[in-house]
């Protein structure tokens, strides 16, 4: 089946099987900045923006974006610029392989919600994972974008 | 130093955030084969007979490989030096499956759907045998796991597969059972530690291709990449100049990519098919079918005079490798080595005991191997000894721990697989980081314990750790470093980055010794066609080992680049004063652009390029004291950590923000080892804690506050001062938080993880319910 959508600005037409979930339809399409790191639903590297709100690619079947706008790292990155400078500065990016999901998530919260508490900040990330950084740095990151960004 | 010890901003992570393809699967042929493993449902059975014909035979499958279709070649997956101290005990495929997700057969077919069909067409006729799941009845039990004759040790390392023993070890000094005799008090104490899943974000995948030179070329999310290609040549039996393995970005290891898992299915399906192929693990199958760390019963008997010295440890080790011996001797021994010599004012040690086999998951490396398992238990013992001497825990440790300029026998004794190398502690700041630590804790406002409310209790504990850096006489990393004109430079490394950021630490070195800056210095790691040998990512090697490869690099590039700019102003290289971007000798001058560019295009052209070899020749250990603060409900059990201190002795920290990324990382990996992550199995030895859902890692919610501090240290044989950092972290949470549990609450946990439910129990039995 056919489905149109708006990925990263542009209209696409993408074939899809009915059962096919988005995570794979991107990655099949060469958007390769979209991770899979878990069969459950329960990891976050595979986070887009749909409709501005951040959802796992994994678990929306692709036939059920008929005209919605979904963004990735590829469609915003001057703010994803951004973001990534305030993790160097704090060292809060390591293997990376989480970082990308987790940015869309960080620009979702800054829209949604410009000034968090740090509770809200903690509440608004948990869903994406990271082996890696012990989190703190990622933290004090996301702060420093948060206050900073304008 | 302009360009080391500061704080300077990784070179990859602001293109692998804006989601630059770089990881293996990222990197995959469109048009690849998709491989998949027909895993056994038994934790221990031979297969009578297996049919493929349907499976054959189902359009878009490509190649179905069975037992009897592979090389049957005993290898091992750990990738180590050669040859290696883990048993040659693993087929490619095998007659016998030892755990639920053992490989039965391979299919790869055109797509996912295809390939998962065929898995199904595959008939199976198993003869399920009896399979072993308590590690501590694994020795002489009735069942054999590896009864096959064409498995072997490389080297002598105690290996009796008849009874199920992969390896063993016994070293002592002095007579341990005459000295405890003459001690005024003696404490014994068994500590058990769990298997621990490394969970990086990353499932392990690989793809393969043959290039335009009928070469195979794999990428793969690999730590050893020149391991990774010895092993495929010598078990395939394909040339091992016609391999190439391709280490792109990896999104991170933790030693659970120290080994082989899906490169020998991908190259040898790419070998047979000619056609590009790839195998990326589901999650289910990282956790299921990969590595987690070695569960350990562990003894500790400690000897010690009313004034509080230290005079006699005996430890024995039981170790569980699971189904596979990798790493099995020398996680093992790590357990002594780079735990015992914490205390080594002592007159005698013993060291002993088996690791063994059984149908669990097979264990390998993980982040502290050894380290962690002997930490628990030493540390949590330490504690125990105190409060029967009626010492103060510090105190204690203070009195008989390694200080600076000190050594101890089991460095010569004890290595990794073989002897050890002597070595004095030129560098050991263990007094700095305790004061540091009990202050940045607020220890002597807390200890032992402050209660907050009637159910509500405060407490700290603490624990002190060691790790090495690198293994000595083992251990190469080799760096290329190339001119370009412009005067930019390259830096090729064998070192392999899988996240911790070696590539920005080398670039560092690199440029402080050049005088330039990091964006000057262009690195590259790894591969087997293009760098120059690595040992790989493991055993906490890469800034001190290939650190040091680079340093020399460096300087010889430095050294050359005097003596082209000598030539060409016809000077004297030794009045040359070159500061990075001009060569000055008096009137005379030459700026590297132009001497670069001169040397590219104009003049005598020529390549300058420097490589240089480091092996270590001793391992430098890093040290730190580990402070936790915790609140414990004394209803339920239930604990917060709401504060971790790190002091860390690591010398000089190259790149200041990595490294606490490195120590709080692996902090809060081993605060998920103490607090609750556990794999766990039914009682036929299926995995229960086979997804995120079922095996929790921490999240940014479990995470209140963590203080990291590095103390003033600088080891003169490292690059810049360095010592490791990668590892020393994760060793101290479990001993420091069972410590601070036990002030908290007088329960003494001895089997991790420390959960509400053992904490409740304790409470419970202590009232005498």
């Amino acid at each position: 089946m056919k489905v149109n959508f708006i990925l990263n600005h542009h209209e696409v037409s993408y074939e899809v099987s009915p059962s096919e979930v988005l995570l794979e339809s991107l990655r099949k399409h060469h958007i390769v900045s979209v991770k899979r790191g878990c069969d459950t639903s329960t990891c976050g590297v595979c986070t887009v923006l749909l409709n501005g709100k951040p959802v796992l690619s994994c678990s929306v079947l692709t036939a059920s974006i008929e005209g919605k706008h979904v963004i990735t790292v590829d469609g915003i990155p001057d703010e994803i610029e951004k973001i990534a400078s305030y993790f160097g500065e704090e060292g809060a990016d390591q293997c990376g392989f989480c970082n990308a999901g987790l940015a869309l998530t960080i620009y979702a919260l800054k829209n949604e919600n410009p000034h968090p508490t740090d509770d809200e900040i903690k509440h608004y990330v948990v869903g994406n994972l990271c082996r890696c950084s012990g989190y703190q740095a990622q933290f004090l990151a996301i702060k420093h974008y948060l206050g900073g960004a304008k | 130093m302009k360009v080391v010890n500061q704080k300077i901003p990784s070179v990859d992570g602001k293109g692998i955030m804006m989601g630059r393809p770089a990881f293996t699967d990222d990197l995959s042929a469109p048009d690849s084969l998709i491989i998949k493993i027909l895993r056994s449902p038994f934790a221990f059975a031979r297969i009578k007979s297996i049919h493929t014909e349907e499976a054959q035979k189902l359009k878009g499958v490509e190649l179905v490989l069975t037992h009897h279709d592979v090389p049957r070649a005993a290898f091992t997956r750990a990738g180590q030096g050669y040859p290696e101290p883990s048993p040659h005990d693993k087929f490619i495929l095998d007659e016998y499956v030892r755990y639920v997700g053992d490989e039965v057969a391979c299919v790869a077919a055109v797509d996912d759907e295809t390939a998962e069909k065929a898995l199904s067409l595959i008939k199976v006729d198993y003869e399920i045998l009896e399979p072993i799941l308590d590690f501590e009845k694994a020795i002489d039990h009735p069942s054999v796991i590896h009864p096959e004759k064409d498995i072997c040790e490389m080297f002598p390392i105690g290996f009796e597969p008849k009874r199920n023993i992969a390896a063993s070890y016994h070293m002592h000094i002095n007579n341990v059972d005459e000295t405890f005799a003459s001690c005024d008090v003696i404490i014994d104490e068994v500590f058990y530690t769990q298997a621990q899943a490394h969970a990086m974000m990353e499932p392990h995948a690989v793809n393969a291709r043959l290039d335009y030179q009928n070469r195979l070329t794999l990428y793969s999310t690999t730590q050893t990449p020149f391991h990774v290609r010895r092993i495929l040549s010598q078990t395939l039996g394909i040339p091992i100049s016609k391999i190439r393995v391709i280490k792109p970005r990896v999104g991170g290891g933790f030693g659970g990519k120290q080994a082989l898992h899906g490169e020998m299915f991908a190259a040898l399906v790419t070998w047979r098919t000619k056609k590009p192929s790839k195998l990326v693990y589901t999650r289910k199958e990282v956790y299921e079918s990969t590595y987690t760390r070695h569960p350990m019963r562990i003894t500790m008997k400690i000897g010690a005079n009313f004034d509080g010295a230290i005079k006699a440890i005996d430890c024995h080790v039981l170790s569980d490798t699971g189904a596979y011996g990798e790493h099995a001797l020398t996680v093992f021994m790590v357990t002594g080595s780079k735990v015992l010599p914490l205390y080594n004012k002592v007159e005698s040690v013993r060291f002993d005991g088996q690791v063994v086999y059984t149908n669990h998951v097979s264990a390998g490396a993980f982040r502290g191997y050894g380290a962690i398992q002997g930490n628990f238990a030493l540390e949590s013992a330490i504690d125990i000894l105190a409060e029967k001497l009626k010492m103060d825990p510090i105190t204690l440790r203070r009195m008989n721990m390694m200080k600076e300029n000190e050594t101890s026998p089991i460095f010569k004794i004890m290595g990794e697989g073989t002897e050890g190398t002597a070595m004095n502690m030129d560098t050991c700041k263990l007094d700095a980081c305790i004061d540091q630590g009990l202050d940045l804790i607020g220890w002597s406002k807390t200890y032992p314990k402050i209660q907050m409310s009637p159910t509500k209790v405060k407490a700290v504990g603490m624990a002190i750790a060691m790790q090495g850096s690198g293994i000595p006489y083992i251990d190469m990393g080799a760096a290329t470093i190339k001119l370009n004109d412009d005067g930019f430079y390259n830096l090729m490394v064998g070192a392999t980055d899988i996240g911790q950021g070696s590539d920005t630490v080398l670039a560092q070195i690199a440029a402080e010794t050049l005088m330039t800056t990091v964006d000057k210095i262009i690195v590259y790691s790894s591969d087997t066609d293009l760098t120059p040998f690595d040992t790989g990512a493991y055993a906490s090697s890469t800034t001190y080992i290939s650190g040091n490869a680079v340093l020399k690099a460096s300087h010889q590039m430095k050294d050359l680049l005097i003596a082209e700019a000598a030539r060409i102003l016809d000077v004297k290289p030794e009045d040359i004063d070159f500061d990075g971007m001009m060569f000055d000798a008096d009137d005379q001058k030459i700026s590297l652009k132009d001497l670069s560019n001169q040397i590219t295009y104009n003049h005598e052209q020529k390549q300058l390029t420097t490589t240089a070899s480091y092996v270590g020749h001793k391992s430098p250990p890093p040290f730190m004291a580990g402070f936790c603060e915790v609140e414990v409900d004394i209803e339920t059990g239930e604990y917060d950590i709401t504060h971790y201190v790190s002091v860390v002795d690591c010398g000089t920290p190259l790149n200041v923000k990595l490294a606490q990324g490195q120590i709080e990382g692996a902090i809060v990996q081993g605060i998920g080892m103490a607090k609750f992550e556990d794999v766990k199995y039914t009682k036929k030895g299926h995995l229960v804690s086979n997804s995120f859902v079922n095996y929790r890692i921490p999240t940014a919610k479990d995470i209140k506050k963590m203080t990291t501090v590095f103390v003033d240290s600088y080891e003169t044989s490292g690059p810049y001062g360095a010592k490791s950092v990668g590892e020393i972290g994760i060793d101290t949470p479990p001993a420091a938080v069972a410590n601070a549990i036990y002030h908290a609450t007088g329960v003494r946990i001895h089997t991790l993880p420390i959960t509400p439910e053992k904490i409740i129990l304790g409470l419970k039995q202590r009232k005498g319910e």
